[in-house]
Protein backbone atom coordinates (compact mmCIF):
# COMPACT_ATOMS: atom_id res chain seq x y z
CA UNK A 1 0.00 0.00 0.00
CA UNK A 2 2.73 2.74 1.11
CA UNK A 3 4.75 1.48 -1.92
CA UNK A 4 2.07 2.12 -4.30
CA UNK A 5 1.64 5.24 -3.18
CA UNK A 6 5.41 6.31 -2.94
CA UNK A 7 5.32 5.23 -6.73
CA UNK A 8 2.61 7.80 -7.28
CA UNK A 9 4.40 10.26 -6.01
CA UNK A 10 7.35 9.59 -8.01
CA UNK A 11 5.53 9.77 -10.96
CA UNK A 12 3.70 13.07 -9.87
CA UNK A 13 7.16 14.75 -9.65
CA UNK A 14 8.40 13.30 -12.88
CA UNK A 15 5.58 14.75 -14.36
CA UNK A 16 6.01 17.89 -12.94
CA UNK A 17 9.82 17.88 -14.02
CA UNK A 18 9.29 17.63 -17.70
CA UNK A 19 6.42 20.09 -17.66
CA UNK A 20 8.76 22.52 -16.06
CA UNK A 21 11.66 21.95 -18.51
CA UNK A 22 9.86 21.73 -20.92
CA UNK A 23 8.55 25.41 -20.50
CA UNK A 24 11.59 26.72 -20.19
CA UNK A 25 11.95 26.32 -23.87
CA UNK A 26 9.00 27.79 -25.31
CA UNK A 27 9.78 31.63 -23.97
CA UNK A 28 13.14 32.36 -25.76
CA UNK A 29 12.78 34.90 -28.55
CA UNK A 30 14.92 35.74 -31.43
CA UNK A 31 15.81 32.57 -32.66
CA UNK A 32 14.62 32.05 -35.79
CA UNK A 33 17.98 31.77 -37.39
CA UNK A 34 17.14 28.68 -39.49
CA UNK A 35 14.96 30.06 -42.18
CA UNK A 36 17.09 33.01 -43.06
CA UNK A 37 13.83 34.43 -44.22
CA UNK A 38 12.22 35.89 -41.20
CA UNK A 39 13.33 38.80 -38.90
CA UNK A 40 11.65 39.05 -35.75
CA UNK A 41 10.97 42.17 -34.31
CA UNK A 42 10.04 42.32 -30.88
CA UNK A 43 7.96 44.75 -29.12
CA UNK A 44 7.48 45.73 -25.23
CA UNK A 45 4.40 47.12 -24.34
CA UNK A 46 2.39 48.26 -21.67
CA UNK A 47 -0.63 46.34 -21.01
CA UNK A 48 -2.82 48.78 -21.81
CA UNK A 49 -1.92 48.76 -25.33
CA UNK A 50 -3.17 45.24 -25.65
CA UNK A 51 -5.78 45.69 -28.26
CA UNK A 52 -4.34 48.80 -30.23
CA UNK A 53 -0.64 47.54 -30.72
CA UNK A 54 -1.91 43.66 -32.13
CA UNK A 55 -3.88 45.62 -34.57
CA UNK A 56 -0.89 47.49 -35.01
CA UNK A 57 1.73 45.10 -35.11
CA UNK A 58 -0.91 43.02 -38.17
CA UNK A 59 -0.49 46.53 -40.08
CA UNK A 60 3.46 46.44 -39.92
CA UNK A 61 3.53 42.47 -41.10
CA UNK A 62 0.98 43.71 -43.65
CA UNK A 63 3.89 45.73 -45.35
CA UNK A 64 7.02 44.13 -44.14
CA UNK A 65 7.32 40.97 -45.68
CA UNK A 66 9.13 38.37 -43.69
CA UNK A 67 8.99 40.08 -40.14
CA UNK A 68 7.10 38.88 -37.71
CA UNK A 69 6.49 41.18 -34.68
CA UNK A 70 6.71 40.04 -31.33
CA UNK A 71 4.40 41.29 -28.81
CA UNK A 72 4.99 41.40 -24.80
CA UNK A 73 2.24 42.57 -22.96
CA UNK A 74 2.91 43.97 -19.06
CA UNK A 75 2.63 46.46 -16.19
CA UNK A 76 5.30 49.14 -17.30
CA UNK A 77 7.84 48.95 -14.49
CA UNK A 78 7.93 45.01 -14.93
CA UNK A 79 8.97 45.97 -18.77
CA UNK A 80 11.53 47.96 -17.65
CA UNK A 81 13.01 45.62 -14.98
CA UNK A 82 13.44 42.85 -18.03
CA UNK A 83 14.63 45.14 -20.63
CA UNK A 84 17.47 46.20 -17.63
CA UNK A 85 17.95 42.59 -16.99
CA UNK A 86 18.72 41.94 -20.91
CA UNK A 87 15.48 40.77 -21.89
CA UNK A 88 15.14 41.29 -26.03
CA UNK A 89 13.46 43.96 -26.44
CA UNK A 90 13.36 46.22 -29.91
CA UNK A 91 10.94 48.45 -29.18
CA UNK A 92 9.49 49.97 -25.96
CA UNK A 93 6.64 51.59 -25.19
CA UNK A 94 5.65 52.40 -21.85
CA UNK A 95 1.99 53.96 -20.02
CA UNK A 96 3.94 56.67 -18.48
CA UNK A 97 6.91 58.90 -18.68
CA UNK A 98 8.63 57.58 -15.29
CA UNK A 99 9.37 54.15 -16.53
CA UNK A 100 10.67 55.30 -20.09
CA UNK A 101 12.75 57.81 -18.05
CA UNK A 102 14.21 54.61 -15.70
CA UNK A 103 15.16 53.39 -19.29
CA UNK A 104 16.88 56.44 -20.78
CA UNK A 105 18.92 57.35 -17.58
CA UNK A 106 20.21 53.64 -17.91
CA UNK A 107 20.75 54.51 -22.04
CA UNK A 108 18.77 51.60 -22.92
CA UNK A 109 16.85 53.27 -25.49
CA UNK A 110 16.68 55.59 -28.50
CA UNK A 111 14.96 59.13 -28.08
CA UNK A 112 11.34 58.61 -26.64
CA UNK A 113 8.59 60.22 -28.22
CA UNK A 114 4.93 60.48 -26.73
CA UNK A 115 2.48 58.48 -28.83
CA UNK A 116 -0.57 59.07 -27.14
CA UNK A 117 -2.22 60.36 -23.83
CA UNK A 118 -5.18 58.61 -21.33
CA UNK A 119 -7.26 60.35 -18.83
CA UNK A 120 -9.18 59.05 -16.45
CA UNK A 121 -12.85 58.19 -16.60
CA UNK A 122 -15.53 56.77 -14.15
CA UNK A 123 -16.72 53.24 -15.07
CA UNK A 124 -20.31 51.87 -13.47
CA UNK A 125 -22.03 48.48 -14.13
CA UNK A 126 -24.13 48.54 -16.72
CA UNK A 127 -27.68 49.54 -14.82
CA UNK A 128 -25.66 52.08 -12.65
CA UNK A 129 -27.28 51.49 -9.69
CA UNK A 130 -26.14 54.15 -7.46
CA UNK A 131 -27.30 56.51 -10.34
CA UNK A 132 -23.49 57.91 -10.60
CA UNK A 133 -23.22 60.81 -12.82
CA UNK A 134 -20.29 63.09 -11.52
CA UNK A 135 -17.47 62.59 -9.95
CA UNK A 136 -18.93 64.43 -6.66
CA UNK A 137 -21.47 61.40 -6.51
CA UNK A 138 -18.43 58.99 -5.57
CA UNK A 139 -18.39 60.73 -2.53
CA UNK A 140 -21.43 59.57 -1.12
CA UNK A 141 -21.80 57.44 1.33
CA UNK A 142 -23.44 54.37 0.38
CA UNK A 143 -21.57 54.30 -2.93
CA UNK A 144 -19.42 51.34 -3.18
CA UNK A 145 -16.19 52.94 -4.89
CA UNK A 146 -13.17 51.01 -6.00
CA UNK A 147 -9.86 52.91 -6.96
CA UNK A 148 -6.41 51.62 -7.42
CA UNK A 149 -3.89 52.03 -4.44
CA UNK A 150 -2.45 55.55 -4.71
CA UNK A 151 1.06 53.62 -5.01
CA UNK A 152 0.50 52.13 -8.74
CA UNK A 153 0.33 54.86 -11.07
CA UNK A 154 -3.18 54.72 -11.58
CA UNK A 155 -4.06 55.42 -7.94
CA UNK A 156 -1.61 58.23 -8.07
CA UNK A 157 -4.03 60.13 -11.17
CA UNK A 158 -6.91 59.10 -8.91
CA UNK A 159 -5.41 61.27 -5.95
CA UNK A 160 -4.30 63.88 -8.70
CA UNK A 161 -8.35 63.84 -9.67
CA UNK A 162 -9.21 63.81 -5.97
CA UNK A 163 -7.41 66.69 -4.94
CA UNK A 164 -8.35 69.10 -8.20
CA UNK A 165 -11.67 68.15 -7.25
CA UNK A 166 -11.24 68.99 -3.74
CA UNK A 167 -13.06 65.78 -2.85
CA UNK A 168 -12.42 63.08 0.40
CA UNK A 169 -13.24 59.75 -1.57
CA UNK A 170 -13.34 56.62 0.53
CA UNK A 171 -13.33 53.74 -1.50
CA UNK A 172 -14.21 50.01 -0.16
CA UNK A 173 -10.97 49.21 -1.98
CA UNK A 174 -7.59 50.30 -3.25
CA UNK A 175 -6.81 47.25 -5.93
CA UNK A 176 -3.42 46.42 -7.11
CA UNK A 177 -4.15 47.41 -11.38
CA UNK A 178 -6.66 49.00 -13.06
CA UNK A 179 -7.50 45.69 -14.64
CA UNK A 180 -8.83 45.12 -10.87
CA UNK A 181 -10.93 47.92 -10.63
CA UNK A 182 -12.55 47.35 -13.46
CA UNK A 183 -13.46 43.25 -12.40
CA UNK A 184 -15.11 44.44 -9.66
CA UNK A 185 -16.96 46.70 -11.61
CA UNK A 186 -17.79 44.55 -14.31
CA UNK A 187 -18.86 41.43 -11.39
CA UNK A 188 -21.43 44.43 -9.83
CA UNK A 189 -18.92 44.15 -6.73
CA UNK A 190 -18.68 47.77 -6.84
CA UNK A 191 -20.72 50.63 -8.03
CA UNK A 192 -18.29 52.57 -9.44
CA UNK A 193 -14.70 52.82 -10.44
CA UNK A 194 -11.89 55.05 -11.36
CA UNK A 195 -10.23 53.75 -14.63
CA UNK A 196 -9.03 54.66 -17.64
CA UNK A 197 -10.96 56.00 -21.02
CA UNK A 198 -9.38 53.17 -22.54
CA UNK A 199 -10.22 50.50 -20.46
CA UNK A 200 -14.16 51.74 -20.29
CA UNK A 201 -13.35 51.30 -24.36
CA UNK A 202 -12.40 47.96 -24.09
CA UNK A 203 -14.90 46.45 -21.83
CA UNK A 204 -17.27 47.24 -24.17
CA UNK A 205 -20.64 46.57 -23.00
CA UNK A 206 -19.70 45.05 -19.55
CA UNK A 207 -19.34 48.65 -18.00
CA UNK A 208 -20.47 52.20 -18.76
CA UNK A 209 -18.40 55.06 -18.97
CA UNK A 210 -19.25 58.34 -17.26
CA UNK A 211 -16.53 61.24 -18.42
CA UNK A 212 -15.83 64.36 -15.87
CA UNK A 213 -14.49 67.46 -16.38
CA UNK A 214 -11.38 66.95 -13.27
CA UNK A 215 -9.54 64.32 -15.24
CA UNK A 216 -7.84 67.03 -17.07
CA UNK A 217 -5.41 67.24 -13.79
CA UNK A 218 -4.62 63.83 -14.64
CA UNK A 219 -2.86 63.71 -18.32
CA UNK A 220 -1.48 60.10 -18.66
CA UNK A 221 1.17 60.24 -21.80
CA UNK A 222 2.50 57.50 -23.34
CA UNK A 223 5.98 57.61 -24.94
CA UNK A 224 7.41 54.81 -27.44
CA UNK A 225 11.29 54.58 -27.85
CA UNK A 226 13.44 51.95 -29.55
CA UNK A 227 16.23 50.01 -27.21
CA UNK A 228 19.26 50.15 -27.74
CA UNK A 229 20.62 47.28 -28.99
CA UNK A 230 21.62 44.70 -32.02
CA UNK A 231 22.43 45.10 -36.01
CA UNK A 232 21.34 47.99 -37.76
CA UNK A 233 19.08 46.08 -39.76
CA UNK A 234 16.96 45.20 -36.34
CA UNK A 235 17.58 49.51 -34.95
CA UNK A 236 15.95 50.65 -38.72
CA UNK A 237 12.96 48.16 -38.68
CA UNK A 238 12.13 49.07 -34.57
CA UNK A 239 12.58 52.53 -35.85
CA UNK A 240 10.14 52.12 -38.75
CA UNK A 241 7.75 50.17 -36.01
CA UNK A 242 7.67 53.74 -33.98
CA UNK A 243 7.48 55.48 -37.54
CA UNK A 244 3.90 53.29 -38.06
CA UNK A 245 2.90 54.26 -34.24
CA UNK A 246 3.28 57.96 -34.77
CA UNK A 247 1.77 57.94 -38.39
CA UNK A 248 -1.40 59.30 -39.31
CA UNK A 249 -2.81 55.50 -39.97
CA UNK A 250 -1.06 54.62 -36.51
CA UNK A 251 -3.07 57.38 -34.31
CA UNK A 252 -6.37 56.60 -35.98
CA UNK A 253 -6.12 53.10 -34.91
CA UNK A 254 -5.15 54.08 -31.75
CA UNK A 255 -7.72 56.54 -31.42
CA UNK A 256 -10.10 53.84 -31.95
CA UNK A 257 -9.29 52.16 -29.09
CA UNK A 258 -9.79 55.38 -27.12
CA UNK A 259 -6.57 56.93 -27.26
CA UNK A 260 -6.25 61.03 -27.24
CA UNK A 261 -2.97 62.64 -28.91
CA UNK A 262 -0.41 63.47 -27.33
CA UNK B 1 10.01 9.93 3.17
CA UNK B 2 7.16 10.09 5.87
CA UNK B 3 3.80 9.58 4.31
CA UNK B 4 1.60 10.06 6.88
CA UNK B 5 2.53 10.83 10.38
CA UNK B 6 0.72 8.77 13.62
CA UNK B 7 0.32 6.40 12.25
CA UNK B 8 2.36 3.69 14.08
CA UNK B 9 0.63 4.55 17.32
CA UNK B 10 -1.32 1.80 19.03
CA UNK B 11 -0.39 -0.67 16.23
CA UNK B 12 2.14 -3.52 16.37
CA UNK B 13 3.19 -5.61 13.62
CA UNK B 14 2.46 -3.53 11.34
CA UNK B 15 3.42 -3.28 7.71
CA UNK B 16 4.86 0.00 8.88
CA UNK B 17 7.12 -0.98 11.07
CA UNK B 18 11.32 -1.86 9.78
CA UNK B 19 11.52 0.67 8.16
CA UNK B 20 14.30 2.46 10.00
CA UNK B 21 16.57 -0.55 9.58
CA UNK B 22 16.71 -1.09 5.73
CA UNK B 23 18.74 2.24 5.68
CA UNK B 24 18.69 4.34 2.62
CA UNK B 25 20.11 4.01 -0.79
CA UNK B 26 23.32 6.22 -1.10
CA UNK B 27 21.77 7.55 -4.58
CA UNK B 28 18.57 9.00 -2.64
CA UNK B 29 21.20 11.79 -0.53
CA UNK B 30 22.33 13.60 -3.67
CA UNK B 31 18.66 14.73 -5.02
CA UNK B 32 17.77 14.80 -1.09
CA UNK B 33 19.98 17.50 -0.57
CA UNK B 34 19.55 19.12 -3.77
CA UNK B 35 16.09 19.34 -3.01
CA UNK B 36 16.88 20.85 0.49
CA UNK B 37 18.42 23.31 -1.02
CA UNK B 38 16.39 24.50 -3.54
CA UNK B 39 13.68 25.40 -0.95
CA UNK B 40 16.13 27.00 1.13
CA UNK B 41 18.85 28.84 -1.06
CA UNK B 42 15.52 31.39 -2.22
CA UNK B 43 14.93 32.10 1.53
CA UNK B 44 18.91 32.85 2.09
CA UNK B 45 19.16 34.97 -1.42
CA UNK B 46 16.04 37.14 0.22
CA UNK B 47 17.42 37.69 3.67
CA UNK B 48 20.89 38.85 1.84
CA UNK B 49 18.72 41.63 0.63
CA UNK B 50 17.40 42.98 3.54
CA UNK B 51 18.13 45.84 4.86
CA UNK B 52 19.08 45.16 8.61
CA UNK B 53 19.67 48.90 9.60
CA UNK B 54 15.87 49.84 8.64
CA UNK B 55 14.23 46.75 9.03
CA UNK B 56 12.68 47.41 12.39
CA UNK B 57 11.11 50.78 10.91
CA UNK B 58 10.01 48.50 7.97
CA UNK B 59 8.45 45.95 9.77
CA UNK B 60 6.81 48.22 11.98
CA UNK B 61 5.34 50.89 10.16
CA UNK B 62 1.16 51.53 10.52
CA UNK B 63 0.27 49.56 7.25
CA UNK B 64 2.71 46.81 8.18
CA UNK B 65 1.25 46.37 11.64
CA UNK B 66 -2.66 46.48 10.41
CA UNK B 67 -1.70 43.74 7.82
CA UNK B 68 0.33 41.23 10.36
CA UNK B 69 -2.97 41.71 12.84
CA UNK B 70 -5.14 41.26 9.92
CA UNK B 71 -3.55 38.41 8.85
CA UNK B 72 -3.12 36.38 12.26
CA UNK B 73 -7.09 36.84 12.93
CA UNK B 74 -8.20 35.86 9.61
CA UNK B 75 -6.18 32.80 9.52
CA UNK B 76 -7.03 31.88 12.80
CA UNK B 77 -10.90 32.55 12.24
CA UNK B 78 -10.70 30.46 8.69
CA UNK B 79 -8.62 27.60 10.58
CA UNK B 80 -11.15 27.29 12.80
CA UNK B 81 -13.91 27.13 10.13
CA UNK B 82 -11.67 24.41 8.60
CA UNK B 83 -11.80 22.69 11.99
CA UNK B 84 -15.66 22.80 12.45
CA UNK B 85 -16.38 22.11 8.48
CA UNK B 86 -13.61 19.76 7.93
CA UNK B 87 -13.50 17.44 10.52
CA UNK B 88 -16.74 16.31 10.07
CA UNK B 89 -15.84 15.95 5.87
CA UNK B 90 -12.76 13.90 6.65
CA UNK B 91 -14.73 11.79 8.95
CA UNK B 92 -17.62 10.94 5.96
CA UNK B 93 -15.01 10.61 3.20
CA UNK B 94 -13.08 8.25 5.50
CA UNK B 95 -15.51 6.41 7.35
CA UNK B 96 -18.66 6.12 4.88
CA UNK B 97 -19.65 3.73 1.54
CA UNK B 98 -22.11 4.94 -0.71
CA UNK B 99 -22.21 5.86 -4.34
CA UNK B 100 -20.51 8.89 -5.67
CA UNK B 101 -18.24 8.88 -2.84
CA UNK B 102 -15.02 9.17 -4.78
CA UNK B 103 -16.30 11.77 -7.03
CA UNK B 104 -17.10 13.46 -3.86
CA UNK B 105 -13.33 13.14 -2.66
CA UNK B 106 -12.14 14.68 -6.15
CA UNK B 107 -13.85 17.92 -5.80
CA UNK B 108 -13.27 18.15 -2.34
CA UNK B 109 -10.01 18.44 -3.16
CA UNK B 110 -10.45 21.24 -6.08
CA UNK B 111 -9.27 24.17 -4.45
CA UNK B 112 -5.42 22.58 -3.79
CA UNK B 113 -4.77 22.43 -8.02
CA UNK B 114 -6.81 25.25 -8.55
CA UNK B 115 -5.24 28.78 -9.03
CA UNK B 116 -6.09 31.11 -6.04
CA UNK B 117 -7.16 33.28 -8.71
CA UNK B 118 -10.15 31.61 -9.78
CA UNK B 119 -10.81 30.05 -6.60
CA UNK B 120 -11.58 34.11 -6.04
CA UNK B 121 -13.38 34.16 -9.15
CA UNK B 122 -15.63 31.30 -8.12
CA UNK B 123 -16.34 33.24 -4.69
CA UNK B 124 -17.07 35.99 -6.57
CA UNK B 125 -20.19 34.34 -8.20
CA UNK B 126 -21.52 32.85 -5.01
CA UNK B 127 -20.94 35.59 -2.13
CA UNK B 128 -20.73 38.61 -4.60
CA UNK B 129 -23.50 41.09 -4.56
CA UNK B 130 -24.87 39.44 -7.81
CA UNK B 131 -23.55 35.99 -6.95
CA UNK B 132 -25.85 32.90 -6.45
CA UNK B 133 -26.38 33.57 -2.58
CA UNK B 134 -25.16 37.29 -2.66
CA UNK B 135 -28.71 38.59 -3.36
CA UNK B 136 -30.43 36.64 -0.38
CA UNK B 137 -27.31 37.35 1.76
CA UNK B 138 -28.06 41.27 1.26
CA UNK B 139 -31.59 40.55 1.41
CA UNK B 140 -30.79 39.33 5.14
CA UNK B 141 -28.21 42.59 5.69
CA UNK B 142 -25.11 40.61 5.07
CA UNK B 143 -22.67 42.35 3.09
CA UNK B 144 -19.86 39.97 2.37
CA UNK B 145 -18.25 41.39 -0.45
CA UNK B 146 -15.53 43.89 0.58
CA UNK B 147 -15.41 42.49 4.27
CA UNK B 148 -12.77 40.97 6.44
CA UNK B 149 -15.53 38.16 6.52
CA UNK B 150 -14.94 37.55 2.69
CA UNK B 151 -11.13 37.28 3.25
CA UNK B 152 -11.72 34.53 5.58
CA UNK B 153 -14.19 32.68 3.26
CA UNK B 154 -11.36 33.04 0.92
CA UNK B 155 -8.82 31.75 3.02
CA UNK B 156 -11.21 28.86 4.35
CA UNK B 157 -11.58 27.46 0.56
CA UNK B 158 -8.09 27.04 -0.27
CA UNK B 159 -7.14 25.64 3.17
CA UNK B 160 -9.69 23.33 3.75
CA UNK B 161 -8.88 20.76 1.63
CA UNK B 162 -5.18 20.47 3.53
CA UNK B 163 -7.19 19.38 6.76
CA UNK B 164 -9.19 16.92 5.21
CA UNK B 165 -6.64 15.65 3.30
CA UNK B 166 -4.45 15.60 6.74
CA UNK B 167 -6.99 13.99 8.76
CA UNK B 168 -9.05 11.55 6.64
CA UNK B 169 -5.41 10.00 5.98
CA UNK B 170 -4.83 9.52 9.70
CA UNK B 171 -8.25 7.93 10.09
CA UNK B 172 -7.62 5.88 7.23
CA UNK B 173 -4.65 4.79 8.40
CA UNK B 174 -5.73 4.35 12.40
CA UNK B 175 -8.45 1.99 10.95
CA UNK B 176 -11.73 1.21 12.54
CA UNK B 177 -10.65 -2.11 14.80
CA UNK B 178 -10.96 0.38 18.03
CA UNK B 179 -14.01 2.36 17.18
CA UNK B 180 -15.73 -1.29 16.57
CA UNK B 181 -14.43 -2.45 20.07
CA UNK B 182 -16.12 0.52 21.89
CA UNK B 183 -18.85 0.65 20.13
CA UNK B 184 -19.57 -3.46 20.53
CA UNK B 185 -18.97 -2.53 24.72
CA UNK B 186 -21.91 0.11 23.91
CA UNK B 187 -20.25 2.91 23.61
CA UNK B 188 -22.72 5.84 21.61
CA UNK B 189 -21.18 7.20 17.85
CA UNK B 190 -21.18 10.56 19.64
CA UNK B 191 -18.28 8.96 22.48
CA UNK B 192 -16.67 6.60 20.00
CA UNK B 193 -15.70 9.52 18.23
CA UNK B 194 -14.71 11.68 21.27
CA UNK B 195 -12.84 9.06 23.29
CA UNK B 196 -11.61 6.91 20.75
CA UNK B 197 -11.18 8.27 17.43
CA UNK B 198 -10.33 11.73 17.62
CA UNK B 199 -7.55 11.19 20.44
CA UNK B 200 -6.11 8.75 17.49
CA UNK B 201 -5.66 10.88 14.95
CA UNK B 202 -4.62 13.77 17.36
CA UNK B 203 -1.60 14.28 15.70
CA UNK B 204 -3.37 13.84 12.25
CA UNK B 205 -5.68 16.64 13.16
CA UNK B 206 -2.68 18.86 14.54
CA UNK B 207 -1.09 18.96 11.43
CA UNK B 208 -3.60 19.43 9.36
CA UNK B 209 -4.62 22.15 11.43
CA UNK B 210 -1.65 23.41 11.29
CA UNK B 211 -0.99 23.39 7.23
CA UNK B 212 -4.37 24.62 7.09
CA UNK B 213 -3.41 27.94 9.00
CA UNK B 214 -0.05 28.28 7.20
CA UNK B 215 -2.29 27.84 4.02
CA UNK B 216 -4.34 30.24 4.90
CA UNK B 217 -1.29 32.85 5.90
CA UNK B 218 0.40 32.54 2.49
CA UNK B 219 -3.33 33.19 1.13
CA UNK B 220 -3.39 35.83 -1.78
CA UNK B 221 -4.80 35.37 -4.96
CA UNK B 222 -8.10 34.57 -3.91
CA UNK B 223 -8.47 37.57 -1.51
CA UNK B 224 -7.03 39.67 -3.84
CA UNK B 225 -9.82 39.03 -6.52
CA UNK B 226 -12.67 38.09 -4.16
CA UNK B 227 -12.14 40.50 -1.30
CA UNK B 228 -10.57 43.62 -2.78
CA UNK B 229 -7.54 45.66 -0.97
CA UNK B 230 -8.10 47.93 1.74
CA UNK B 231 -6.00 48.66 4.99
CA UNK B 232 -6.94 46.85 8.38
CA UNK B 233 -10.10 45.78 6.62
CA UNK B 234 -8.72 43.03 3.67
CA UNK B 235 -5.52 44.03 2.84
CA UNK B 236 -3.42 41.00 4.93
CA UNK B 237 0.02 40.60 4.65
CA UNK B 238 0.59 39.33 1.44
CA UNK B 239 -1.40 41.81 -0.24
CA UNK B 240 1.10 44.24 1.47
CA UNK B 241 3.86 42.76 -0.05
CA UNK B 242 2.81 42.72 -3.32
CA UNK B 243 1.40 46.48 -3.00
CA UNK B 244 4.83 47.45 -1.36
CA UNK B 245 6.77 45.73 -4.39
CA UNK B 246 5.27 48.54 -6.53
CA UNK B 247 7.03 51.68 -4.93
CA UNK B 248 9.25 50.42 -2.02
CA UNK B 249 10.87 46.98 -3.05
CA UNK B 250 13.20 47.31 0.83
CA UNK B 251 10.22 47.05 2.45
CA UNK B 252 8.20 44.27 0.07
CA UNK B 253 11.27 42.15 1.31
CA UNK B 254 11.22 42.84 4.87
CA UNK B 255 7.46 42.08 5.08
CA UNK B 256 8.23 38.78 3.33
CA UNK B 257 10.66 37.85 5.87
CA UNK B 258 8.04 38.80 8.72
CA UNK B 259 5.89 36.21 6.92
CA UNK B 260 8.38 33.43 6.84
CA UNK B 261 9.30 33.69 10.40
CA UNK B 262 6.07 33.79 11.48
CA UNK B 263 5.37 30.63 9.48
CA UNK B 264 8.12 29.15 10.96
CA UNK B 265 7.32 30.15 14.32
CA UNK B 266 4.20 28.50 13.95
CA UNK B 267 5.13 25.23 12.67
CA UNK B 268 8.14 24.91 15.31
CA UNK B 269 5.61 25.78 18.38
CA UNK B 270 2.96 23.32 17.08
CA UNK B 271 6.18 20.81 17.03
CA UNK B 272 7.14 21.97 20.71
CA UNK B 273 3.71 20.53 21.99
CA UNK B 274 4.74 17.18 20.51
CA UNK B 275 8.05 16.36 20.71
CA UNK B 276 10.14 14.06 18.36
CA UNK B 277 6.81 13.62 16.49
CA UNK B 278 6.84 15.35 12.90
CA UNK B 279 4.17 17.80 12.67
CA UNK B 280 4.65 18.14 8.59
Amino acid sequence: MRKHRRKHVAAGIAALAVTVLAGCGTSATGDDGADGDTTTLTVFAAASLQGSFEDLAEQFEDAHDGVDVRLSFAGSSDLVAQVQQGAPADVFASADTANMDKLVADDLVGNPQDFATNTLEIAVPPDNPAGVETLADLAAPDVKLVLCAPEVPCGAASAKVEDAAGLDLQPVSEEQSVTDVLGKVIAGEADAGLVYVTDVAAAGDDVEGVEFPESDSAVNTYPIAPVADGGDEQADLAQQFVDLVLSDDGQQTLAGFGFAAP
Amino acid sequence: MRVSTGSTTGRTGSTTGGAAAVGLPRWAFAPAAVGGLFVLLPLVAMATRVDWSSYWSLVTSESARAALLLSLQTSAASTVVCLVLGVPMALVLARCRFPGIDLLRSLVMVPLVLPPVVGGIALLYTFGRRGLLGETLEVAGLQIAFSTTAVVLAQTFVALPFLVMSLEGALRTAGARYEVVAASLGARPTTVLRRVTLPLVWPGLLSGAVLSFARALGEFGATITFAGSLQGVTRTLPLEIYLQRETDPDAAVALSLLLVVVAVLVIAATRQGRPGRSVL
